[in-house]
């Protein structure tokens, strides 16, 4: 049994399978209908989350299996102070995979500690969000046809953005690779990916605090949202939540084939007149997470391609 | 001139860095052994010019990697009738469990019933271990 918990539970081998099925999935999703009939979709949502969950339930149910689960703390037994060790163990009864929300980080990891269904990390605190990682992995071949020699600009939160932290993590395995890092200081990417993943492995990366100055560089334009709930302190985020702002006046220096991605939601840092811009991607990621979804729990459920 | 009786069956733990026995102690837990424990400190070191020592009298039963993880260079002799019979060479441990706490309130260590605090040795050589769950570094502060 398999689960995903971190980006590298993946080889780059099994990430390149599981997009080549997400493409297909995405070139005929009705040969897919059926494929998970019988099978039940357990979401164990902990955090508020709207693109994420109904992904995940929209992709279990476009391949005919059925979903159950929670959306919030408050309406699950961790508002009676259950622990995710004996919630999971429970849920294991009930449904045969499931998708983990949580604001504290690794707790994805200790329901895999405990779980006999395949878990899916959904999100845990500021850490990980593996399945948003997919899909941007998807997004980006789509739009450049490859995952190599390319130069990403992630911008905004980089310390809390657990998918900024993903998705180094993820593309740091792909040759001739380079960050561009652009964040207000206090915001900086954590230490733990740059000792970790970039300068572990050579990866050139720079980090700059002003987007003007490298956005002609870039072939990806990872836009990301200051999460006020990553804050303790509401006047530390009410100062960073403004930092930068992609505005269609920014992107005239950028290449003309470069692509703007965002997990979404967004709250302001793309100006709205740049979703009309062929070079917005963020809309695609958003159906590209269902494909992607789909290829991921049929590979975790080991079911046959149609 | 401090004297202390020599051991005869137990540990004596040598060379550990001046100042750092009372840490040690509390790490190995031994003021709940029902041993004879002797810790001197800042004993004179030709190698470090001055250092700690502890004997444990009676038990030869200790958490290595605990040891190891405080400091690799402390030299463990285990004595049995009154005689040196094995010296232990001390490693850094690839992971630790439930020997240091995870300080990241993010980190479900936080709120999780009955969970291990488990640390692992990073892989880049700078003798750093972070938290299995958060991935957040440990720092004794």
């Amino acid at each position: 049994m398999r689960h995903l918990i971190d980006p590298l539970d993946l080889s780059v081998q099994e990430i390149d399978k599981l997009l080549d099925l997400a493409d297909d999935i995405a070139g005929n999703p009705k040969r897919y209908s059926q494929v998970c009939s019988g099978k039940k979709l357990a979401t164990l949502f902990y955090e508020p989350s709207t693109r994420t969950r109904l992904s995940f339930e929209s992709a279990m149910l476009n391949m005919g299996g059925s979903v159950l689960g929670f959306s919030s703390a408050n309406s699950s037994s961790a508002a009676k102070g259950e622990s995710v060790a004996d919630t999971i163990r429970a849920v294991s009864c009930y449904a045969d995979i499931c998708a983990i929300r949580h604001p504290k980080e690794g707790a994805p990891l200790r329901a895999s500690q405990y779980s006999k269904i395949p878990v899916i990390n959904a999100g845990d605190g500021g850490h990980q969000h593996p399945t948003q990682t997919l899909t941007d992995l998807m997004t980006i071949r789509v739009k450049k046809h490859r995952l190599d020699h390319l130069t990403i600009g992630l911008c905004g939160d980089l310390k809390f953005g657990r998918t900024v932290h993903s998705l180094i993590t993820a593309l740091s395995r792909y040759e001739g690779v380079r960050f561009v890092l652009i964040s207000p200081e206090e915001l900086r990417v954590p230490d733990y990916i740059i000792d970790n993943v970039l300068k572990a492995k050579n990866i050139p990366f720079e980090e700059v605090e002003n987007i003007e100055d490298v956005i002609s560089q870039l072939d990806i334009l990872y836009m990301t949202r200051v999460q006020k709930e990553r804050f303790f302190n509401e006047e530390d985020y009410i100062r960073l939540k403004d930092s930068y702002i992609l505005t269609m006046d920014k992107m005239q220096n950028a290449k003309p084939d470069m692509a703007v991605l965002h997990p979404l939601p967004r709250v302001n840092e793309i100006a709205l007149e740049v979703d009309d811009d062929p070079r917005a991607a963020y809309f695609d990621q958003v159906q590209n997470g269902v494909y992607v979804r789909m290829a991921l729990m049929m590979t975790l459920l080991e079911v046959e391609h149609a | 001139m401090l004297n202390i009786d020599s051991l005869n069956k137990g540990i004596v733990l040598d060379h550990i860095r001046a100042g750092s026995s009372m840490k040690i102690y509390d790490l190995l837990g031994l003021s709940q052994m029902d041993c004879c424990v002797a810790v001197i400190k800042n004993a004179k070191s030709n190698k470090l010019g001055k250092k700690d020592i502890i004997k444990i009298e009676g038990t030869t039963d200790i958490d290595l990697d605990v040891l190891g993880f405080i400091d690799h260079n402390i030299t463990v002799n285990i004595i049995d009738n009154g005689q040196i019979i094995e010296k232990k060479q001390l490693y850094l441990p690839k992971t630790l469990t439930n020997v240091i706490k995870c300080k990241n309130p993010r980190c479900i260590t936080s709120i999780e019933e009955e969970i291990n605090h488990v640390f692992r040795l990073t892989e880049d050589g700078t003798q750093r271990y972070r938290c299995i769950y958060c991935e957040q570094e440990y720092q004794d502060k």
